[in-house]
């Protein structure tokens, strides 16, 4: 539906998009005990850790090869080394995730080389899982810097099913996209275990970045999925994939361990949750259970509700291709018209874009196109465009800096699309305008200069 | 790149520096930059240090020539305050791809300075220089200068690609962009003998507008700020101040001793932070514009304002101090302003616990020393379990750090200030002050902390939580390398010996203490036997530690 427009500009002003390498690290941060590490320069680590401190309001692991510029030029082994002996070291972790940044891709270190080597010199370290995903930054956005780590960890850890084994068929994998949050994840564990599914997540954000007082105090990660659960994927039943984004890691799951995988394109509004909830039924061979069949008839009065709010006004969305077509997609079918959309990254999804548009560009884009738009919906860098553009702005997508809970904003399931009506609702409500009694003048009046002046005696 | 490494060379070579010309010419010729460690490393970059110390300039369009994640990372993500323009909190980047990495990013730059200029008119572009386009050769030097030629604007390139070094030299190299690019193009339409530059100061949330009032009231004009709510055609002209106060240590001196050098402004080093602090600044300001041509009456009216200042200061700290006297604080800042966040509580009657120095320069370390005396701790690269241990073991009140380490305490259930870049509140000069204690005061006694620490209704009252089994397990750790140590003795003294005191030089415990032992009785002996703290000199307290440990040995041998 939507055309995608050519972006012709060279400079990028105010971006959305964030760099594939801390999208894959933020990956590995769904992994129990896991340290990610960027094989770069130190700031690439730094801007990254800052970044998620400030959204997730929590400690962050996140460390770096620190290659400076003597080491980019000759090559980074030694640093890679070093770099994965002092965190096995320092923090004991069960596994390291690794992503290459701009520098190192330009050099064109082979890290996966350098990790043969780390094998072959270091038998003491056999128990870590060390999984290279290539992350240029210049090239993909964040969205594609998590799938690819995704896949990373598929080909990595998952292991085939025994031969003649039978898969299991209570046990699911599911294949979270980076659009979801940790209070997501918690919202969708509830649905499968509904239905009497045992859910893996790979990854498990929900585990480690949900913010929770630890049971220990690790520098790692401190929960997550363990590399023992992930590597057991291979003898669950089915996967779920969600967004168009986890499609190869869920091929990559099948080819690798034969599982079969359905991919729903988003889990907001009620059509996505109906084809969620009969393919849940179907593969448990469970009843709808009666809490969920009350959840869908409180969205779909909220829906009722909402529409007063939310029809017939213009929204404009700036965000990376799975989030931006679930939001796209529920309000157009709650009676909003997508008045701009503005993404990272390429994705087939563009294209069934409700609206007439469709751009990779940045926030400035977004403005432009939102000069009549009733709200803003992107992330906390939209603050000063929302601003300008007297509309609110409702905070979706990373980084969510200048709000609490960015971790807990659940848009997944019947209960999630419900309480995203209620909230987006809410802030056009509230945009109501008073009429005063010029506001529907269109000829200035002559009562304040009458033409004859009567004396009243 | 060789001019970029002349400036490098240039900025170690820094005569303001005592420290440097302590060094020898080969020693000057490494830097003075702790060699950063891989996997155990946390700060940032010198790209990000040159836009911390230049984004504040208001007016300025700031585009960063690399690919989107130096930009798109960080943009809009500190805390300096304008009153004026708000472009510097646009973020503007080439966002480089593959096809400019394959063919040059010079002609994609160019064209993204021309958008800019033609879309926003700002009065200069400042170019930033980041580690991709820098590899692949683009000369953003050349590409700056037809800009300029072309659009008849100042266009300003900034070195400091993240691969060089950390921020502190990234401030430097910003400093060296406007000395060479900037300061001194412009004149200012008049000029008083009450003009000063105030050099280091970012207005972060708003502090410079602590200070300014008083100045105001002074008579003295701050002709320019470096960079705090600068506009481009301030900093152009801030050549012609009388004096130059130097703020936030070590971080831009080659500003102003250059500034002194070339132009003949005097400067001195200050600090807002704490009422003793403030106070000298003043002083200082008022003298050396006295010494400069001002009329000798400022300084009675600038003692005036500092009677009455301190005094309705002290009056409004009073009622807290007396709640926080012999309050602990443990005192872990990233930031080169250790030493005056530590004068600053003492006033307000805390007792410090201990304070970190991992970006401190030497110099700012011996003030902590000396500020705080010889027993507090200092802790150079504490791993977020041993912060933790010192928490609990220093049995401190309250943490102030940066934001990237707070969780520590939280999750501890402890209370915790900011007191690092991304801080929301404004800690400068006298009422900054009350500020800062008010905060604290406000952390500390919120019954927020003794909810939280309640145990959960499925656990027992006094039940071990995750706290009480983290020491735990840190003590069962230490009992392991005591019993380690009984089994196999030489094993556990090997062990020990060989952990490094000197990380730049890679310098071990053995090392240094079979110098102590061997007659190297003091740091300078056992650096030039062992060459331990000759790299960035953090080390040199462990050093003193050594031998001061192995002191009564020796002294029983002889």
């Amino acid at each position: 539906m939507a055309q995608l427009a050519k972006n012709a500009k060279a400079c990028t002003v105010n971006p959305l998009k964030m760099s594939q390498p801390i999208g894959g690290a933020l990956a590995f941060m769904g992994m129990r005990g896991a340290m990610p590490l960027l094989h770069g320069s130190q700031g690439c680590t730094s801007f990254g850790l800052v970044l998620f401190v400030r959204h997730f309001r929590e400690a962050i692991p996140l460390q770096t090869t620190a290659m400076s510029e003597v080491a980019t030029v000759l090559g980074g082994f030694d640093n890679v080394e070093q770099a994965i002996v002092n965190i096995a070291n320092r923090t004991r972790p069960e596994i390291i995730g690794i992503c290459s940044t701009g520098v190192t891709e330009t050099k064109g270190d082979d890290v996966d080389g350098y990790l043969k080597l780390v094998r072959e010199k270091h038998p003491e370290l056999d128990h870590i899982a060390l999984v290279y995903v290539s992350t240029p930054d210049f090239k993909d956005a964040f969205q594609d810097g998590w799938a690819k780590a995704v896949t990373a960890l598929v080909n990595a850890l998952v292991e085939p099913p025994l031969p003649h084994s039978q898969p299991d068929s209570r046990r699911i994998n599911v294949l979270p996209g980076c659009h979801l949050t940790p209070g997501d994840i918690d919202e969708l564990r509830d649905l499968f275990e509904a239905f009497g599914l045992e859910p893996t997540f790979l990854p498990d954000l929900s585990g480690s970045l949900d913010g929770h007082i630890p049971e220990d105090f690790t520098p790692t990660t401190i929960g997550g999925t363990g590399c023992e659960e992930a590597r057991a994927m291979g003898s669950a039943a089915w996967t779920i994939a969600i967004g168009e984004q986890m499609r190869p890691a869920a091929e990559a799951l099948e080819v690798k361990a034969g599982v079969p995988f359905r991919l729903f394109d988003r889990l907001t509004g009620l059509e996505a949750n109906d084809a969620l909830i009969r393919f849940l039924a179907e593969i448990s061979h469970h009843p709808v259970p009666r809490k969920i069949r009350r959840q869908r008839g409180q969205l779909v009065d909220a829906m009722l509700d909402g529409h007063f709010h939310i029809g017939g006004r213009r929204i404009a969305i700036g965000a990376e291709p799975d989030l931006l077509f679930a939001m796209a997609s529920f309000l157009h079918e709650m009676g909003a018209e997508i008045c701009a959309a503005v993404t990272t990254t390429h994705s087939p999804l563009l294209a069934q874009l409700p609206g007439e548009e469709v751009i990779i560009s940045d926030l400035e884009d977004l403005e432009v196109r939102a000069q009549d738009a009733d709200l803003l919906i992107t992330h906390s860098h939209g603050r000063q465009a929302a601003e300008r553009l007297h509309i609110p702005l409702f905070r979706m997508g990373l980084p969510m800096f200048d709000t609490l809970g960015a971790g807990h904003l659940v848009s997944v399931g019947y209960r999630g699309s419900r309480d995203l009506i209620f909230a987006i609702g809410n802030l056009l409500m509230a945009q109501g305008h008073a009429p005063t009694p010029e506001s529907w003048r269109e000829f200035p009046s002559t009562l304040s200069n009458p033409p004859i002046k009567e004396l009243v005696s | 790149m060789s001019s970029l490494n002349q400036t490098i060379q240039d900025v170690f070579n820094e005569p303001g520096c005592g420290k440097n010309q302590g060094k020898s010419e080969k020693e000057r010729k490494k830097g003075c930059t702790k060699q950063l460690q891989p996997g155990g490393a946390a700060g940032g970059c010198a790209f990000d240090g040159a836009k911390i110390a230049l984004q504040p300039i208001t007016d300025v369009a700031h585009l960063v020539h690399g690919p989107i994640a130096c930009e798109g990372n960080s943009w809009d993500n500190r805390g300096a305050a304008s009153s004026g323009p708000q472009l510097y909190r646009t973020g503007f980047t080439t966002d480089i791809n593959e096809t400019d990495i394959v063919f040059g990013g010079e002609k994609h730059l160019f064209k993204a300075i021309r958008e800019i200029i033609a879309k926003y008119d700002p009065p200069a572009v400042f170019v930033y220089q980041t580690c991709v386009p820098a590899m692949i050769g683009d000369d953003i030097n050349a590409v700056c200068k037809a800009a300029a030629e072309k659009f008849g604007k100042p266009v300003v390139p900034i070195n400091s690609p993240g691969f060089v070094g950390p921020k502190n030299l990234g401030n430097k190299l910003a400093g060296e962009a406007l000395l060479e690019h900037v300061i001194g193009t412009r004149e200012p339409e008049f000029t008083t003998p009450y003009d000063i530059n105030i050099i280091g100061e970012y207005n972060l949330a708003g502090e410079l507008w602590q200070i300014k009032p008083l100045l105001d009231e002074l008579g003295i004009r701050i002709l320019s700020c470096i960079s705090g709510d600068a506009r481009y055609e301030e900093v152009a002209w801030s050549h012609r101040a009388r004096a130059a106060m130097m703020v936030c240590s070590k971080a831009m001196i080659n500003v102003a001793r250059k500034m002194e050098e070339r132009y003949g402004i005097p400067f001195f080093e200050g600090s807002f932070y704490g009422i003793g602090d403030m106070s000298d600044s003043l002083r200082e300001i008022a003298r050396l514009l006295i010494e400069r041509g001002a009329d000798p009456e400022l300084m009675e009216r600038t003692e005036a304002v500092i009677t009455r200042e301190e005094a309705r200061a002290w009056e409004r700290i009073a009622p807290y101090a007396q709640r926080l006297a012999g309050k602990k604080v443990l005192l872990i800042t990233g930031g080169v302003k250790s030493w005056s966040v530590v004068a600053a509580l003492q006033e307000a009657g805390m007792e410090i616990v201990g304070t970190s120095v991992k970006k401190s320069t030497r110099e700012d370390k011996e003030k902590i020393k000396e500020l705080m005396g010889q027993d507090a701790h200092m802790f150079d690269d504490l791993t977020p379990r041993e912060m933790y241990r010192m928490l609990k073991t220093a049995e401190a009140d309250i943490m102030l750090s940066g934001g990237r380490s707070q969780f520590i305490a939280l999750k501890a259930g402890m209370p915790w200030l900011d007191i690092n870049q991304e801080r929301h509140y404004a800690y400068a000069g006298y009422h900054g002050m009350v500020e800062l204690v008010r905060e604290i005061d406000r952390t500390i006694s919120n019954r927020v902390w003794e909810q939280v620490r309640k145990p959960p209704p499925w656990e027992e009252e006094g039940a071990a939580n995750w706290q009480s089994r983290a020491m735990a397990s840190l003590e069962a750790e230490a009992e392991e390398l005591a019993a380690a140590r009984l089994a196999d003795p030489a094993l556990a003294e090997a062990n020990r010996r060989a952990q490094a005191v000197c990380m730049c030089k890679g310098v071990s415990t053995g090392a240094v203490e079979d110098a102590v032992i061997g007659g190297a009785d003091t740091r300078g002996a056992v650096s030039a036997q062992t060459g331990a703290s000759t790299g960035c000199g953090a080390c040199g307290v462990l050093v003193d530690q050594i031998i001061e440990d192995l002191s009564p040995l020796l002294q029983a041998a002889e």
